[in-house]
């Protein structure tokens, strides 16, 4: 059992989770996840290792709220326990010194990104971060973000924060004005690191992007993970779970994570109704 | 008893195995072979010959005394038939219900010949069951510990026998699962039809009773290299035995359509993490009324197609490249899967998955096959016949034509030298790999075996271990000769 240190919420269904895992927290690296079960019948889920500390002992879950069980973890708090982590998995992001280099995070996706651009600056690159949200409340890890970023552009759809339009506005922006850009990476919804991919393309700015297929074990095991790249067949949980995004296959890896779909929303709503009953 | 010659033994015919109704059976997941009844056992056991050169333990990968224990069970002594067993197997219970009795001790049996071989492995798995259910599972004896520790990876079938060995030469044991559940393919691989996960989770217990300690949810590797292991950890030796764990595939166009399932995930999915039950939060696409089509002709593949079968499935069928002689699997799983209703697809392969708009499966491309000369292994080589194609629809399909060596292990531990084909390179005679300390057995040193050759491979390795921890000799297998030129 894994014990939540702390718990509270970033945004709206966005929670960040301290978990005491001493073991993984030395390991893990930037880029790496964890697989993550929420009780005795639940399923398996990848969940990025947001941030760590290998000191005492603890890696931080950034969880959205948007089926059963990521819902069920966003219901812990301090002091309950998660059954069954799994980590770390996955390759590294591949941290080097590149140069100049955009970290793009679209809601939740930020969380992903956070502890790689940290790294990023570390190495020696200068990073700007692009941190996007459909409002305001939606922008997470502003504040984290700033302190690994020599530059941080929080944007909005509404405009509520920061630059009012879509993270692949700015980021064209920033193409055309700034210093040449020698790595982008982009995390967030399927939609928008496609949108970037498309954005880059033509500039020949080499793109990374961090994929979330539907995963079981998480180790190579079963496959169904698979994703497409460059027209081979890649399973993210062990040949990522970053890819080239030049060469990524979003389409199938759209249709691939739709899968489940009407499972996933009957047992949400039977979750939601059972919960409905406890609260009253 | 009155002893009865050998003439009179020959006269009797082999017992029936009781099992569910094959229309009842399809419709759930417990046990198709309830078991022998101790009436029946002694009958079965009353007709061994007792030759004074028993051949079917040459046939046994783990050269259990047969004789011996069915003597026992021919005089109702169950408990020390249990105890004979367990001098060689100490997973009795699952070798009963897994093994290819039909290739090894069965195969060899004398009778087989005239008319029916004895019925080893039903009794194997009475001996065992009744000593579970009897509650006569002797309570460990405390062991002289050694002081010295051995890290088993892995918890399946090699990993187990290991880990029993070690315990028994006093070892402190850990073993390391990278799953959430012990067991390995044994949970995760083989359906609770054929093997309920309750006597696997006993026989674990009993491994903890010894003072084994298990750790879940430890991908080594990734939280710890073995290295680690044998460095910071402190462990004096490791075993590795984490199974053949990746998934191949036919490499064909619409291998990734939603729908195309490897046998890995397919049964993971129902057996790990029970979708076939109304509480799991694991979903499996809708197989009532579909088309499930099973591509393979192993024991992996006969679980995922009477799964499918026992999941709704309209029609579920075998699709194998070769005929039935060739088939690898259990001649008892085949004779399940048809008496079930299986249907059997001999000499065809798929050459592409056709889908809809959504990425979803709904059909595939076969080709008819033929067979060539005999391959390598003996088997007629399956030539496919030009010209042949046809499409047929399917919903759902699985792919189980084997796994390769997972090499999430080997990479963190580069001086652990591999074959081409990814499985590690070990000493047969002693499970000793190119590195100092590390032993290994099962799929990732055999490729996809059987349960009890991994658990062989497991005790050969717990014997070696426990020599070099007792001289600190550690015997490099003799360098290849170089062949000039």
């Amino acid at each position: 059992m894994f014990e939540v240190l702390e718990a509270n919420n970033l945004a709206p269904d966005v929670r960040y989770l301290r978990v005491r895992a001493p073991k993984i927290a030395r390991r893990r690296k930037p880029g790496q996840f964890v697989i993550v079960r929420a009780s005795s019948t639940g399923e398996r889920i990848p969940l990025t290792i947001a941030d760590a500390d290998a000191t005492q002992g603890w890696i931080a879950l950034i969880c959205q709220g948007v089926g059963k069980t990521t819902r069920q973890l966003n219901t812990l708090g301090a002091g309950d326990r998660i059954p069954d982590v799994a980590g770390p998995l996955g390759m590294p992001s591949r941290i080097e010194r590149y140069g100049n280099v955009v970290v793009i995070g679209g809601g939740v996706g930020t969380a992903i990104a956070y502890p790689t651009a940290a790294a990023l600056k570390q190495a020696g690159n200068r990073v700007v971060a692009i941190i996007g949200g459909r409002s305001r409340e939606y922008v997470i890890l502003q504040q984290e973000m700033q302190a690994v970023s020599d530059e941080v552009y929080p944007t909005t759809d509404d405009g509520s924060l920061g630059y009012h339009g879509l993270v692949t506005d700015k980021l064209a922006d920033l193409i055309a004005t700034g210093p040449p850009i020698d790595l982008v990476l982009a995390i967030g919804p399927i939609p928008m690191m496609r949108a970037v991919a498309d954005l880059t393309r033509p500039h020949h700015i080499e793109t990374v992007v961090s994929l979330n297929p539907i995963m079981v074990d998480g180790t190579g095991m079963c496959g169904g993970c698979r994703v497409e790249v460059g027209g081979e067949t890649r399973f993210a949980c062990v040949d990522g779970p970053e890819f080239d995004a030049h060469l990524v296959d979003f389409d199938l890896l759209t249709r691939r994570n739709r899968a489940y779909r009407d499972f996933e929303q009957r047992r949400l709503e039977e979750w939601e109704t059972a919960q409905a009953g406890i609260s009253q | 008893m009155n002893e009865l010659t050998r003439k009179e033994r020959m006269q009797l015919s082999r017992v029936t195995m009781p099992e569910q109704d094959p229309d009842s059976r399809r419709q759930n997941f417990t046990e198709v072979n309830l078991g022998l009844t101790p009436e029946l056992a002694i009958e079965e056991a009353r007709r061994c010959l007792m030759c004074r050169r028993p051949v079917c333990i040459d046939g046994c990968p783990v050269e259990i005394r047969i004789t011996d224990f069915i003597g026992l069970v021919a005089e109702g002594e169950f408990d020390q038939a249990a105890k004979v067993i367990k001098e060689d197997n100490s997973l009795p219970a699952i070798c009963g219900r897994v093994c290819p009795q039909e290739n090894q001790c069965e195969g060899a049996c004398v009778l087989a010949r005239k008319d029916k071989p004895i019925a080893i492995g039903a009794l194997e798995r009475f001996v065992a069951d009744f000593e579970r259910d009897h509650n006569l599972m002797a309570a460990a004896s405390p062991i002289p510990r050694t002081g010295r520790r051995v890290a088993v990876v892995g918890s399946g079938p090699a990993g187990l026998a290991c880990a029993t060995d070690l315990a028994r030469f006093g070892h402190d044991v850990t073993v390391f699962e990278a799953l959430h559940e012990l067991g390995g393919v044994l949970v995760y691989g083989i359906p609770e039809f054929r093997l309920p996960k309750e006597i696997v989770r006993t026989e674990i217990a009993q491994l903890e009773d010894m003072g084994v300690e298990f750790v879940t949810n430890a991908v080594i590797g990734m939280i710890d290299s073995i290295d680690d292991l044998l460095g910071e950890e402190g462990y004096d030796a490791v075993f590795v035995g984490v199974g053949a764990g990746l998934p191949r595939f036919p490499k064909i166009p619409g291998e990734n359509l939603i729908g195309v399932y490897s046998a890995n995930e397919f049964l993971t999915r129902v057996n790990l993490m029970r979708a076939y039950l109304a509480d799991s939060d694991t979903p499996l696409l809708e197989l009532r009324g579909r088309n499930v089509a099973v591509f393979g002709g192993g024991n992996t593949a006969m679980d995922a197609v009477r799964t499918a079968l026992r999941l709704g499935a309209a029609q579920a069928s075998i699709i194998y490249r070769r005929s039935e002689q060739e088939m690898p699997a259990r001649l008892e799983e085949v004779h399940h899967a048809r008496q079930e209703g299986v249907r059997f697809r001999m000499l065809a392969i798929p050459v592409e998955f056709l889908g809809n708009a959504d990425g979803f499966l709904k059909g595939v491309r076969l080709q008819r096959m033929e067979l060539g000369e005999p391959d390598e292994g003996g088997r007629r080589r399956p030539v496919p016949v030009p010209g042949s194609e046809w499409l047929e629809d399917v919903d759902v399909a699985v792919v189980a034509i084997g796994n390769s060596p997972n090499p999430l292990l080997g990479k963190t531990a580069p001086d652990l030298e591999e074959t081409p084909w990814g499985t590690l390179v070990t000493d047969e005679a002693t499970g000793r790999t190119t590195k100092e300390g590390v032993f290994a057995g099962g799929d990732i040193v055999t490729g996809g075996a059987t349960v009890i050759l991994a658990m062989g491979a497991g005790r050969t390795a717990a014997a070696s271990i426990h020599e070099y921890l007792r001289t600190g000799v550690w015997d490099v297998p003799d360098e290849p000769v170089e062949v000039p030129g």
